[in-house]
């Protein structure tokens, strides 16, 4: 990994955007990963179909909160159905592509919050 | 060739390293530096040879065929077996059982032992510094036999409180399981205090050696232990070959784990007897390779010599405490000094979490351990939630130390923490 990724994923743990919550949210989903102490909450908001608004909370190792604070900005005003659609890759490239395998838990734990919670799905992102 | 380590009066790591080839290796173009010691060793080039040998030049069943390398090929495990109990001072080759590893052994008592000599309201007692490896099978025990299981507790620095022993032992303890030496803070527990103190109501004691028996000379006879487990893997050996020692009386009187080929005597249709020890406990066809690899183990140990590789040891763990206990913003678990100790160092960086310190250290080339170390009742006893481990072995080194305590102040400087 290079400096610049480091640093991309550092600014982003150290100033994450729409952190914070939303009252009133349509969708407020919580899950943990308790191999390591994990915890990402995101609130939604949805207005025809898409995301309106959206802020998360959370805990946890550097790329698990750099990968929330990204997700936000991925989906905000998104159409539901691409955010069904976003794949795992999407994310590791978001990030900047490096992650090791080993810390793909870390960097899925908050895609895998905003598609459990708006539709269900339990499985991790890419698992059958 | 093996070295002639005897002739030396301290040890010298870098010497050591020419017999590991794993050393040569490069991660992102900078040296290896293996600190992740306690979760499994590197091997030498005369363990790897062995297991290499043995396919290449030996390789038959064992205990089977008339021909020739099915007899070497027997020669070579029994050997192994010899090796490990002249190793651990066991009176007989024969109270050595090999497993797939310390968790196998545990499992082969819970079930060969407990299952059929416990009763409803017996008793075992654990530490809550026990690896996982020595708790979940008592778990298992006590659901399916309506026995109860105690845990002698740890102060808040990670010491066994033993004034609470005579309290929590009784006549109703059948059992104690005890863990040498802590993968997670390196104390060294009294398991001859222990041990004394569980015989005088009668129970059984099994020690854990997993992580003390690589780095400190064991001796069963003197410890007066039942049961003691270890895995290869940890001592310079291969992967999927670990060892329980049992007093041979208690081994004659129990039930086998496995059943099938090899540990029989005798099979009719109506009924089957055991074979002798150690082949009761071992069926079907084991780890050849893996057993001879764990005997070349020993013969390198035994080399170097163990107490060569605990005075090191004890000079690079004053060396790496001296400098990680002057870093600022470091949490420390574990005794800060006093009692024995192994180099095992568990800890946290304040505002960086464990696991992005292995990830910034990953980069600098530097192999070690973020996380709850399979010993999570200890970790939540001590309020931990994740940590960073780094466990030394005889072939790290000063510059290897001091490459770590770069590699932390650099996370700290990337976290600005």
């Amino acid at each position: 990994m290079d400096t610049d990724q480091i640093e991309y994923i550092i600014d982003h743990y150290k100033n994450p955007r729409n952190y914070g919550s939303l009252k009133e949210a349509d969708i407020s989903h919580e899950e943990g990963n308790p191999l390591c102490g994990d915890v990402i909450r995101f609130d939604i908001r949805i207005k025809n179909n898409k995301v309106d608004e959206t802020r998360f909370t959370g805990k946890g190792c550097a790329i698990s909160q750099a990968a929330a604070s990204i997700l936000t900005e991925m989906i905000i005003f998104k159409d539901l159905n691409d955010i069904e659609d976003i794949t795992p890759n999407e994310i590791i490239d978001a990030l900047g592509g490096s992650i090791s395998p080993v810390r793909f838990k870390c960097a899925l734990l908050p895609l895998k919050v905003v598609q459990s919670g708006l539709f269900g799905i339990e499985n991790w992102p890419g698992e059958e | 060739m093996e070295r002639a380590y005897k002739n030396h009066t301290i040890l010298d790591p870098h010497d050591i390293r020419k017999d590991f080839p794993i050393f040569k290796r490069k991660i992102r173009g900078k040296p290896l530096i293996y600190l992740d010691n306690a979760a499994t060793s590197q091997k030498p080039r005369t363990v790897i040879d062995a297991e290499k040998n043995f396919y290449e030049s030996t390789n038959a069943n064992i205990h089977r065929a008339v021909h020739t390398l099915s007899h070497e090929s027997t020669v070579l495990y029994e050997d192994a077996h010899k090796k490990v109990a002249d190793f651990i001072g066991a009176s007989s080759w024969r109270e050595i059982v090999f497993t797939r590893n310390a968790t196998e052994a545990i499992n082969l008592v819970a079930y060969g032992w407990g299952l059929r000599n416990l009763n409803e309201g017996d008793e075992i007692l654990i530490s809550i510094m026990e690896h996982h490896s020595n708790i979940v099978p008592w778990q298992m025990l006590r659901d399916m036999k309506g026995i109860n299981l105690k845990f002698v507790d740890v102060d808040d620095e990670g010491r066994l409180k033993l004034e609470e022993l005579p309290k929590l032992l009784s006549e109703k303890t059948k059992l104690v399981g005890i863990v040498h030496a802590s993968n997670v803070l390196g104390v060294v527990n009294p398991v001859k205090y222990i041990i004394e103190e569980a015989k005088k109501v009668g129970a059984l004691v099994l020690v854990d050696a997993a992580q003390s028996i690589p780095h400190l000379q064991i001796n069963v006879a003197e410890l007066g232990c039942d049961f003691l487990v270890a895995s290869g893997h940890k001592m310079l050996g291969p992967t999927g070959i670990g060892f329980l020692y049992g007093r041979r009386k208690l081994l004659e009187e129990m039930e086998p784990f496995n059943y099938g080929g090899d540990m029989i005597e005798t099979v009719t249709i109506e009924k089957t007897t055991w074979n002798e020890l150690p082949w009761k406990y071992e069926a079907g066809t084991p780890n050849i390779a893996g057993g001879i690899g764990l005997g070349a183990s020993v013969d390198y140990l035994n080399n170097v010599g163990l107490d060569k590789v605990h005075d090191y040891e004890n000079l690079l763990l004053n060396y790496a405490l001296e400098r990680l206990i002057g870093l600022s913003g470091i949490e420390f678990y574990g005794p800060k000094e006093g009692g024995d100790r192994l180099g095992v160092f568990t800890f946290n960086i304040e505002g960086i979490h464990p696991h992005d310190v292995a990830w910034i250290l990953d980069e600098e080339g530097i192999a070690l351990r973020s996380g709850h170390h399979c010993a999570q009742p200890l970790m939540r006893r001590l309020k931990i939630e994740n940590a960073i481990r780094a466990s030394f072995y005889l072939y790290n080194t000063k510059e290897e130390v001091d490459r770590l305590i770069e590699g932390l102040k650099k996370a700290k400087r990337i976290f600005k923490a």
